[in-house]
């Protein structure tokens, strides 16, 4: 029985969600505890766990679909207890727990329908405890099309604002996409291992043709660029922002969006680094370091805090998906897992930033916050200062171990990752420095204050995660890879290089944007600036040419069926027929009751002709 | 006794112009008489072959009792029939066959 209780990490979010959606509607203040306690139960669960309280058994499988067809496995459900699984588990619950601690502050005085907000966090919990602990790719997809789910309902949370509406169904297709692969990816996996559990599969990898592996890798990958917002399917993550801002801290950049690179690294802790052939790699380790450097440069000329931070994860995705590409697992879910940290605390503290500015997202209307927010400004800062990677604080040990992975395998993603710590200083400080700096240039920031003690907390208890997460003592324990060591200081290329980007990001940004007293962006205008806010005509180019091409196609086969086929031959087709039939019968029926009676006649003479004698015999 | 063959060539005569009226005549009144001409050509052959089966001078009773029959329902015909074409000249004004042509046209 006491085996049985990891299910209890599913069980319990899922009859959470399900109670607070059906018998909560009205009590707000009911989801919100029963929510928050699923995630103090979970995240205790998982510390008990972890530290050993409770013994790590194997629970039971539940075969889910029963296949009997010889070679072909079951599907079943099963859960992962290797470190792997549970430290990632640490890592959603804790901030899963923080988030929904914080959205109690953050959603006070919102009019919309709290429970159903709440009810959606857990559900959100719920699926990506099921992508985590999942022991097999069948399982992980159904997590993965949940937490699609999950997110789309809370992207959609304001489903009144047209745009929120519009970016959740933005997600939720665009993932699709990638979704598509990701199940071809499996069902690859299913014909070429024979198998869909990750601890079986290590063994079947022998013999594989490598064009084969190459294949089924790159099709898996596909998903982990839908979900993870990787260039071309990047698109989803920026708008995403038009969510609640604690759902974008735990979906859209603490949890979900990594998910892909937890999958991507589970596959290669399961499958053996051998599966991952050069190829495959590569093309992985490319789309990584485009997004990343992509991202960045986006990220530059963004005026919305969010979506500054939503292109800064996207970066960042693209750094922990480079590592995978250069088989750098550990460095990837060390990268994850501090970038977890410290991303949920700048997304929270931008969230504290516009409930304080009394819903202002533009920097540039804000101005001054350093002393009107201090907590907030504080805990905004630890979180840019690890994203930024000072040395001693959380990112910098990661980002390191990143880029000596690069360096090692491949020196021009080592480059390709220095350039992009280089703009991510710069984006970083030119917020901090417009948003905190100076004078308040609007209305709202002038009122700013610090709202409530369940917003600070969160942010309190991040800020000190993004600063000590990095180290050996946190890190050895806490890193969601097997056998994880850090490393210490290093003086060596890497460091000169990391600390040189640092230096020059922060050196222009200071030229360019002062302390603060400018009140309008001085890169702006230009032609540059103006393809990186409308994000390098990407989107535009989907919408236009790329949707638009499609849909014209559909409509004109549509129209083809419909009016052609259907319309056409199927329906007037037939009656055209039956009428002109019509017409030809008409011309017996004459009316001419002598030629009625003639007929009859010859009738009656034909019948006593045959009856005389044709039936003679019988 | 006069042969079997005389009666039905008669009977045969009769059908012949009663079918014949019914084909080509337009009158429906005319038309009708040629119907009842046909039955009681029918009549006169079944009468011969009741005679011509019978033996000893009894006939077989069985056609004589379905020539009663025949006489019957050709009253009742005649008198829905008349019906009918009483109805249709006050309607039309007209006993022609060819002036019935509402369905056609």
């Amino acid at each position: 029985m006491i085996q049985n209780l990891p299910w209890l990490f599913l069980l319990l979010p899922l009859a959470v969600a399900a109670i607070n959606w059906l018998c909560f509607r009205k009590c707000a203040c009911c989801a919100a505890t029963l929510s928050i306690l699923s995630a103090l139960g979970t995240f205790g669960l998982c510390v008990a766990y972890l530290s050993g309280a409770l013994p790590a058994a194997t629970p039971d499988i539940y075969t889910w679909m029963p296949i009997s067809t010889e070679g072909m496995p079951s599907l079943s459900l099963g859960l992962l207890m290797d470190p792997l699984a549970m430290r990632m588990m640490l890592v959603v619950t804790g901030i899963g727990l923080l988030v929904h601690i914080f959205s109690i502050g953050y959603m006070k005085g919102d009019p919309s329908n709290k429970s159903r907000y709440f009810a959606g966090l857990s559900i959100f919990m719920f699926s990506m405890t099921m992508i985590v602990m999942a022991d097999n790719l069948a399982m992980t997809f159904i997590g993965w099309e949940m937490v699609g789910f999950s997110s789309y309902l809370l992207i959609g949370h304001w489903f009144n604002k047209e745009s929120a509406a519009d970016a959740a169904k933005k997600a939720f297709i665009t993932n699709r996409v990638g979704d598509f692969g990701f199940l071809i990816g499996i069902l690859l996996t299913m014909a070429v291992f024979g198998t869909l559990t990750f601890s079986e599969m290590g063994a079947a990898t022998a013999g594989i043709p490598a064009a084969v592996l190459t294949a089924t890798v790159l099709c898996l990958f596909c998903g982990a660029v839908g979900k993870s917002a990787q260039f071309p399917l990047h698109v989803w993550l920026p708008d995403a922002m038009e969510g609640p801002t604690p759902v974008s801290a735990l979906i859209h950049a603490a949890t979900m969006v990594a998910a892909g690179v937890y999958m991507l690294v589970r596959l290669q802790v399961s499958m053996g680094e051998a599966a991952f052939t050069d190829t495959a790699c590569t093309v992985i380790a490319s789309v990584g370091a485009i997004t990343a450097v992509l991202a960045a440069l986006m990220a530059v000329q963004q005026d919305d805090i969010k979506r500054v931070l939503a292109y800064s994860t996207l970066s960042q995705l693209g750094y922990m998906v480079m590592a995978v590409g250069l088989l750098a697992g550990e460095a990837a879910m060390f990268h994850l897992y501090t970038h977890a940290w410290f991303k949920a605390l700048l997304f929270l503290g931008a969230g504290a930033i516009i409930v304080g500015c009394h819903h202002e997202q533009d920097i540039w209307k804000m101005g001054g916050l350093a002393k009107k927010m201090p907590i907030t400004t504080v805990c905004f800062l630890m979180g840019t200062f690890a994203l930024i990677a000072i040395p001693g604080f959380s990112g910098f040990f990661s980002k390191e171990l990143i880029l000596d992975a690069a360096l090692a395998k491949s020196p021009v993603f080592f480059w390709v990752g220095a350039g992009v710590a280089a703009l991510t200083t710069f984006y970083m400080a030119r917020l901090c420095l417009v948003a905190f700096l100076g004078n308040a240039r609007a209305h709202g920031a002038e009122h700013a204050t610090e709202k409530s003690f369940t917003m600070s907390l969160p942010l309190i208890i991040l800020a000190i995660m993004a600063v000590i997460s990095g180290y050996g003592f946190m890190a050895d324990s806490l890193v969601p890879f097997e056998g994880f060591h850090a490393h210490g200081f290093e003086l060596g290329l890497p460091f000169y290089v990391s600390m040189g980007s640092l230096v020059l990001g922060l050196a222009l940004a200071w030229l360019v944007y002062g302390c603060g007293k400018r009140s309008t962006d001085p890169l702006a205008g230009n032609a540059l600036s103006t393809a990186l806010r409308e994000r390098m005509y990407i989107d535009k180019f989907y919408d236009k040419g790329l949707i638009g091409l499609v849909q014209d196609c559909g409509t004109r086969i549509l129209e083809f069926i419909d009016t052609t086929l259907i319309r056409g031959i199927c329906v007037q087709g037939t009656s055209w027929l039956i009428g002109r039939f019509g017409i030809l019968l008409s011309w017996i029926q004459g009316g001419s009751l002598r030629a009625y009676s003639l007929v009859i006649g010859l009738g009656v003479l034909f019948i006593m002709f045959i009856l005389a004698f044709t039936f003679h015999s019988l | 006794m006069t042969p079997l063959a005389h009666y039905l060539i008669l009977s045969g005569i009769l059908f012949s112009i009663g079918l014949a009226g019914v084909l080509i005549r337009k009158n429906i009144i005319v038309v009708f008489m040629c119907l009842e001409m046909m039955l009681s050509a029918a009549n006169i052959s079944l009468v011969a072959f009741s005679r011509a089966q019978g033996t000893e001078g009894v006939p077989v009773y069985d056609p004589q009792v379905l020539s009663l029959f025949i006489v019957a329902i050709a009253a009742a015909e005649v008198a829905i029939g008349l019906a009918l074409i009483v109805a249709m000249f006050r309607a039309r004004k007209s006993v022609e066959s060819t002036a019935i042509t509402t369905l056609k046209d």
